[in-house]
C-alpha cells in the first residue's frame, strides 16, 4: 500500500494541470468536479494509507534519484509514518470541503477565472503534500516553495485590485525571507552531516556539537516564522485576507502556516538537542501569541479578527514545540485546522449572504437569516476559546500544561491570552449574529442561507471541531485516552529519551485547566453581554486605537525597512542605472556609429587611393619586420 | 658583374611603377606601370638564378634552370593578362568615352 503514496500529490496535480489547461473549455461544474474530485481521491488514498500506518508498516518510499553528485545523494522519496499520514489527512480532509464549499462561494466568476481558482487551489494542496511528504529537507523545501507560489497566486486572485497585489507580494516576499533561512540550513547541513534524508540526518545528530545544532535550528526556524507567520514575519498573513474566503480557510487552516509547526515537529530531535532554539522557538511563539491576540480584540473586520486569531494560535503551536510538547503542538494543528476553516467558512457565508460586507459594525443579528451558519459559527468559537469538551480545549490544555512544567510565567502569559482569545472571539461572534441588523434595508432584503454546497462543509467541521479532541483526553480524565500521544509517540521517541517530560500531578492538572476554563468563562460572559446589546462602533481611541492600528507594526516596517529600500532603488534607479549602465550601454552604440562614419570615409572607390593604402601598409609592415625580426 | 647593379636597377624599376600607378590617371598608363613592375620582378628572379645557379650545382640540382623557366611562365601569364586588361580598357572606353580611372569610382556603392 504504501507504494501507493505516490498518487496521494498525484492527484492534485492533474487536478491542476486539467483544469489550468482546459480551464477556457471546461464548464464550471466539470472544474468544480475535477478540482474537487482530485482532493476526495487523495483524501481516499490518505485513509488508507493511514490504516496502514496504524497497523504498524511504515517506511521511506524512494521514486527516484533527484539530485546526485559527489558523495551528496537526495532521493525523490516519500516518508511514510505517524506524523505525515495525520497531516496527509487534515490537508486532503479539510481541503476537500474547502474545495466543495469553493464551488458555491465562486460560483459568479466566469469559467476561465473558476478553472484557474481550482487549478490554484490544487497546486496549493500538492505543493502542501509534497512538503509533509517529502523524506529529506529539500523535497520538503520544494513543496515549501510551491506553498508560497500558490499562497501569492491565490492571494492576488482578483489581480485588478491593485491592493490585493501589494498583499500577495507582500506574503511572497516575507515567505522569501523565511525561505532563506530554510535554505542556508539545508546547506549547514549539508556541510556538517552531508545529508538531508530525515533518517539519517536524525540518526547522525547525537554527533553534532550543541553549537551546529543550535545554528541549524535557528535557521529552520527563521524559515518557519516566514511560513508560519511568527514575529518578525507575521504581518502578511492578515494581509493575505485580500485572497477569497476559501482561500484563507486553505491557508490559515489545512495548509500553509502548519508547515512551520511540521517542519519543527518533524525535526524535533534537532531542536531537543539545542535547548537556546527551544526557548527562542517558545518566546517568539508566547510574543507572537499575545500580541495577535491584543490587535484581534479591536478588529473590526470579520476576516482580520480570524487572521488575527490564527497568528495567535500558531503562537501557542510554538509555545507548545518550544516547551517540548511536540504531540500537543500537532494536536493543536489538527484541532485548530477544524475549527479555524470552520470559522473562516463561516465568515465567507455572512460574507456571501451580506455582498462582500466584511465590516462587522454593519452586521448583527444574523442568527435569524442564518441559522445553520450561526450555529456552527458559535459551536467553532467555543471549541476556540477552549471550553471542555470541546476540541480545542484538549489540545491548549496540553500545550499550557507543558508551559507550565517549563516556565511558570509562559503558562500565565498563556493563559492570559487564552482570555483574550475568548473575548475577542465573543466579541466576533455578538456583534455579527446577535442584537439588532445595522445594514441597509437592500442588504437586510438579500439576506439568505448559503446554499447546501456551503453549508455541508460548514457542519462536518462542526461535528469536528466538537469532537476532533476526544483522540487526545488527558490521563487525568481517562486512563490511555490520549489515542494521539500513542499513536505519535515513534516519531517523538527520540526526543523523550533525551529528555524526559513530566506530566503535572492531577491535583495541579485540575487547577491548571480550572483556571484557564474559568478564565475563558468569565470572558465569554463579558463578551456576549457587553456586545450583542451595545456593540463598539466608534473609532477606538488611546490604546485601543494603537491596537486597531496593530500596533503600528506595519507603519514601522514601511519606515525602517519598505521606505528606506524604496529610495535605495530609486538612487540606483536614477544614478546607476540611468547615468551608470545607460550612459555605458548607448555610448558603446554611439562609439561605433561615429566610427564607422569615419571608417565609410575610406572606401572612396577611387583605386588609386586603394593602392595607395595598400602599398602605405606594405611599406609599414617591411619597416616593422625589421624591429620584429631580433 | 655583381648581384647588386641588377637590384639596384630592378628596385628603380619597381618604385617607377609603383609611383606611375599611384599617380597617373590614364588606365593605359597605368597598365604599362603595372607591366614595368612585373618585368622589374622577372629582371630580379633571372639575375638571382644566374648568380645562384653556380653555388648549387653541387647539390646536383639547377635552380637557376628553375627559376629561369618561372620567368617564361610569368611573361605568358602577363601576356593572357595585358589581353584582359586591354579588352577591359576598351569595354570602358565604349561605355565612359575616357579612360580616366578616377571617374570610374563605381565600387563605391
Amino acid at each position: 500500500m504504501s507504494q501507493l503514496v505516490f498518487l496521494v500529490p498525484l492527484f492534485p496535480l492533474l487536478g491542476f494541470l486539467i483544469n489550468g489547461l482546459l480551464r477556457n473549455q471546461l464548464s464550471k461544474s466539470a472544474t468544480g468536479f475535477i478540482g474537487s474530485g482530485a482532493i476526495l481521491a487523495s483524501f481516499i488514498v490518505s485513509v488508507m494509507l493511514f490504516l496502514d500506518v496504524k497497523a504498524g508498516k511504515t517506511g521511506v518510499v524512494t521514486l527516484f534519484d533527484f539530485i546526485s553528485f559527489g558523495n551528496i545523494h537526495i532521493p525523490f522519496a516519500f516518508q511514510v509514518d505517524q506524523l505525515s499520514s495525520l497531516f496527509l489527512l487534515i490537508i486532503t480532509g479539510v481541503g476537500f470541503l474547502i474545495h466543495l464549499y469553493s464551488t458555491a462561494y465562486m460560483h459568479e466568476e466566469a469559467p476561465p477565472h473558476f478553472a484557474r481558482y481550482f487549478s490554484y487551489l490544487n497546486l496549493f494542496v500538492f505543493s502542501m503534500l509534497l512538503l509533509v511528504l517529502g523524506a529529506n529537507y529539500v523535497i520538503m523545501f520544494i513543496g515549501w516553495e510551491g506553498v508560497g507560489l500558490c499562497s501569492y497566486l491565490l492571494i492576488g486572485f482578483w489581480f485588478k485590485n491593485n491592493e490585493f497585489n501589494n498583499a500577495a507580494k507582500k506574503a511572497f516576499v516575507m515567505n522569501r525571507i523565511g525561505d532563506l533561512g530554510f535554505l542556508l540550513a539545508i546547506f549547514y547541513l549539508l556541510a556538517k552531516v552531508g545529508t538531508v534524508n530525515f533518517s539519517e540526518v536524525f540518526a547522525h545528530a547525537p554527533e553534532l556539537s550543541v553549537a551546529t545544532v543550535t545554528i541549524i535550528t535557528l535557521l529552520l526556524f527563521v524559515g518557519a516564522t516566514g511560513k508560519s507567520a511568527q514575529i518578525p514575519l507575521y504581518t502578511w498573513l492578515p494581509d493575505a485576507m485580500a485572497g477569497p474566503t476559501p482561500v484563507s480557510a486553505l491557508i490559515h487552516a489545512a495548509t500553509m502556516v502548519t508547515a512551520g509547526i511540521y517542519m519543527i515537529a518533524r525535526s524535533n530531535i534537532l531542536y531537543t538537542m539545542a535547548p537556546v532554539s527551544q526557548s527562542v522557538v517558545a518566546i517568539v511563539g508566547l510574543v507572537t501569541a499575545v500580541l495577535a491576540a491584543t490587535i484581534a480584540l479591536k478588529q473590526n473586520d470579520i476576516k482580520k479578527v480570524l487572521a488575527y486569531s490564527t497568528v495567535s494560535q500558531l503562537g501557542y503551536m510554538f509555545l507548545g514545540l518550544g516547551a517540548g510538547a511536540y504531540t500537543g503542538a500537532v494536536f493543536h494543528v489538527m484541532t485548530h485546522a477544524f475549527f479555524k476553516a470552520l470559522l473562516f467558512l463561516g465568515a465567507g457565508s455572512v460574507i456571501h449572504a451580506m455582498h462582500h460586507e466584511q465590516d462587522i459594525r454593519n452586521m448583527g443579528g444574523l442568527r435569524k437569516y442564518l441559522p445553520v451558519t450561526h450555529i456552527t459559527f458559535l459551536l467553532g468559537c467555543i471549541a476556540i476559546a477552549g471550553i471542555p469538551p470541546f476540541s480545542g480545549f484538549f489540545s491548549k490544555d496540553e500545550i499550557l500544561a507543558a508551559a507550565y512544567e517549563t516556565n511558570k510565567i509562559y503558562w500565565v502569559i498563556g493563559v492570559i491570552t487564552a482570555g483574550m482569545t475568548a473575548f475577542y472571539m465573543f466579541r466576533l461572534y455578538a456583534t455579527t449574529f446577535l442584537g439588532k441588523f445595522r445594514g441597509t434595508p437592500e442588504q437586510e432584503h438579500h439576506l439568505h442561507e448559503s446554499p447546501a454546497a456551503m453549508t455541508i462543509p460548514l457542519v462536518i467541521l462542526a461535528i469536528l471541531a466538537v469532537a476532533g479532541g476526544w483522540i487526545g483526553i488527558p490521563e487525568v480524565f481517562m486512563k490511555d485516552g490520549h489515542w494521539l500521544e500513542h499513536f505519535l509517540t515513534p516519531v517523538f521517541a527520540a526526543s523523550y529519551k533525551l529528555k524526559e517530560v513530566h506530566a503535572a500531578d492531577h491535583s495541579t492538572e485540575y487547577m491548571l485547566m480550572a483556571v484557564s476554563v474559568g478564565l475563558a468563562v468569565i470572558a465569554i460572559a463579558y463578551a456576549v453581554n457587553r456586545f450583542s446589546k451595545k456593540p463598539d462602533l466608534q473609532e477606538a481611541g488611546g490604546i485601543g486605537k494603537v491596537l486597531a492600528n496593530k500596533w503600528y507594526v506595519d507603519e514601522l516596517y514601511d519606515t525602517i525597512i519598505v521606505k528606506p529600500l524604496n529610495g535605495l532603488g530609486k538612487v540606483l534607479d536614477n544614478i546607476i542605472e540611468k547615468s551608470g549602465i545607460d550612459w555605458l550601454v548607448n555610448g558603446v552604440g554611439k562609439g561605433v556609429q561615429y566610427g564607422s562614419r569615419q571608417l565609410r570615409l575610406l572606401q572612396s572607390g577611387q583605386v588609386g587611393s586603394y593602392v595607395l593604402l595598400m602599398i602605405a601598409g606594405m611599406i609599414i609592415l617591411f619597416v616593422l619586420q625589421f624591429f620584429l625580426k631580433k | 658583374m655583381p648581384v647588386n647593379y641588377y637590384i639596384f636597377v630592378s628596385i628603380a624599376l619597381f618604385c617607377i611603377g609603383v609611383i606611375g600607378v599611384l599617380t597617373r590617371r590614364n588606365a593605359i598608363i597605368v597598365f604599362m606601370c603595372i607591366e614595368l613592375m612585373l618585368n622589374a620582378v622577372n629582371l630580379l628572379l633571372v639575375a638571382f638564378s644566374k648568380t645562384h645557379q653556380v653555388v648549387n650545382t653541387v647539390t646536383g640540382a639547377n635552380p637557376g634552370i628553375d627559376a629561369q623557366i618561372f620567368v617564361f611562365f610569368i611573361m605568358v601569364v602577363a601576356a593572357a593578362e595585358v589581353s584582359v586588361g586591354l579588352a577591359i580598357i576598351v569595354m570602358m572606353y565604349r561605355n565612359t568615352h575616357s579612360v580616366d580611372i578616377n571617374f570610374l569610382n563605381r565600387l563605391k556603392h
